[in-house]
């Protein structure tokens, strides 16, 4: 299946990724591609399959008891932040 | 020469105090000063902390300790988080990304004294079979510097077949580290999921996701998995069981080991490369082990599966950047929305922002049934179609690539043809399995690999199977002219 210039739009929008016009008709074709591609599973037959919740059988994900285990290191973590100012990130002004 | 003696002869000779780790790191150092320009194989060299690390092994030497990594110098995909060190995934996105922590293959792999040299180049996120999608431009394969290593752990590939280093840690998500092992004539393991934590390695896609090892041999990768593998409780799909002794089976005989040969993976396979295979099942016969075809009905549906479950969760995971807590920030942004959309159409590559965009088309509302559910279905028949086999057979052989490594450039248009590259390695990663590739000859002077794969947690099956089969071949001693 080709997808349409505004399909890959709406696409590009819900991924919160600006696509500029010249890189637009690239992606419009090879998604398309690749939807054509991905597109050779209808033909698979899973009925009565239940789809695949773990690699491994039998396996689930663990849970850990509801402890604090982590200290405060927000310093360290915001030395990789953009723009940060007493302790808080910054980002442009949301409410008016 | 030092760069070519196996982990094993390098802790002997440090054992009896011929060489330190100090004498060691600095040789590999200057191997990556003189051949890194050309190999483009290493983002970022630790120089001053890898010999600050060395002399710190040779110190805990001298006070007694012994281990088989003491003292020997590694390198670090750059997917694994490295505290003060710059951890950039390939991409501009992390370009200035300087991680607060170690990734758990970090620090156990310190903990056993190996001396981390440097980061090595990737494709970007992980996302790609050639290394050519690194924000920091392609690596070259040693074996002829026109054409790619295979991806996505591409340096880590290169970096051993050059003997930058003996050893180095790697992802496998779809074949990321088969795939460049075979392309670049060195033995890689992806071990089963869960088998190595996942903390601090930057997650791509997180049902099949799993870190491994490159090494020049099967003996030499079982040093450094032993060091990697077990449980970490800050994984929450590490598996709590006991970590086998991968060194001290290598040596079991091979006599009446059932080998399953996947007729899927052998039709319309070109003659060569058959070839090739076809010797390698014949040295393992040699040795012992008896094989049988075995068929697996649902196996050829594996990349189209693969191409809606990995760029889906990948979607997901890759939606925590967004220019605020870290990573790019697009200049001056007018309001939020300006400031996600652009941080993250400048930080990423065309390759990743096509898989985000894949992703996100395949679980968004109307699509979701005939794609993503679609698609985890088909992965429960792949599954149940490798656990049957092994209930007949010990491990399954098959190539680990359709072609040798390619031309830098020859397949960067055309995804699809990319994504075809994987398409005997993909198979392990959907059904979560234990796999290895071992280099098997040469096609027009390029290497060439023969994949094992083996049923849950029989990574010590793998290693023991791939020790044997290069006690009995040398293909995994030849070195890429020039770097001998």
């Amino acid at each position: 299946m080709s997808l349409t210039r505004q399909e890959v739009e709406k696409i590009a929008h819900l991924a919160r990724l600006r696509i500029t016009e010249q890189e637009m008709p690239v992606y419009v074709h090879s998604l398309s591609a690749i939807v054509e591609f991905v597109d050779q599973l209808a033909k698979a037959d899973v009925a009565g399959v239940a789809p695949m919740a773990h690699p491994l059988a039998g396996q689930t994900q663990r849970l850990r008891a509801d402890e604090v285990t982590e200290t405060d290191r927000h310093e360290k973590y915001q030395a990789n932040a953009p723009a940060v100012q007493a302790g808080l990130y910054l980002v442009p002004r949301v409410i008016e | 020469m030092l760069h070519n003696r196996s982990i094993g002869e390098l802790a002997e000779s440090l054992a009896r105090k011929e060489i330190s780790s100090v004498e060691l790191t600095r040789h590999f150092l200057a191997r990556i000063e003189a051949m890194n320009p050309t190999l483009n194989a290493l983002i970022t060299v630790t120089a001053p902390q890898a010999l600050a690390e060395a002399a710190a092994a040779d110190r805990r030497r001298a006070a007694g300790e012994h281990g088989p990594l003491l003292g020997i110098p590694l390198i670090h995909k750059d997917i694994f988080c490295t505290d003060g060190v710059r951890t950039s995934c390939g991409s501009r996105m992390l370009d200035s990304f300087v991680a607060p922590y170690d990734a758990t293959v970090v620090e156990r792999l310190k903990a056993a004294g190996a001396v981390t040299l440097g980061k090595a180049n990737m494709d970007e996120f992980a996302m790609g079979s050639s290394n050519e999608t690194s924000y920091y431009g392609p690596v070259r394969n040693p074996w002829d510097p026109a054409r790619v290593p295979g991806g996505s752990s591409g340096g880590s590939a290169a970096s051993v077949a050059a003997r930058l280093a003996p050893f180095a840690t790697g992802t496998d998500t779809g074949g990321s580290i088969r795939q460049p092992a075979a392309l670049t004539g060195i033995t890689g393991i992806k071990p089963t999921y869960g088998r190595v934590s996942r903390y601090g390695m930057i997650a791509f896609a997180s049902s099949l996701d799993q870190a491994g090892v490159f090494a020049r041999s099967a003996a030499d990768a079982a040093f450094a998995l032993q060091a990697m593998s077990g449980f970490d409780p800050r994984d929450s799909t590490s598996v709590d069981a006991p970590v086998p002794d991968y060194a001290g089976t290598l040596d079991a005989p091979l006599a009446g080991l059932r080998i399953g040969l996947l007729k899927e993976f052998f039709e319309g396979l070109e003659p060569r490369n058959a070839a090739l295979i076809e010797a390698a099942i014949g040295v393992l016969r040699g040795l012992g082990a008896v094989t049988r075809e075995v068929s697996l009905p649902s196996l050829p549906l594996s990349v189209p599966t693969y191409y809606v479950v990995a760029p889906a969760e990948c979607s997901s995971n890759l939606s925590r950047f967004d220019g605020v807590r870290y990573g790019h920030r697009c200049e001056n942004p007018k309001d939020l929305a300006d400031l996600y959309q652009r941080s993250r159409g400048e930080g990423f590559g065309a390759e990743v922002k096509r898989r985000i965009m894949t992703g996100t088309y395949v679980l968004s509302a109307g699509y979701f049934d005939a794609y993503y559910l679609k698609a985890q279905k088909v992965r429960q028949l792949i599954t149940d179609d490798f656990r049957r086999a092994f209930a007949e057979v010990d491990l399954l052989v098959s190539p680990t690539t359709p072609t040798p490594a390619f031309g830098i450039g020859a397949k960067v248009d055309d995804p699809v043809t990319m994504y075809l590259n994987d398409i005997y390695t993909i198979g392990a990663n959907l059904a979560g399995l234990p796999a290895l590739s071992a280099p098997c000859g040469f096609v027009d002077g390029l290497p060439m690999g023969v994949q094992l794969i083996g049923p849950h947690f029989a990574e010590a099956r793998l290693l023991n199977a791939a020790h044997q089969y290069q006690r009995a071949t040398d293909w995994h001693r030849r070195a890429a002219p020039g770097y001998a």
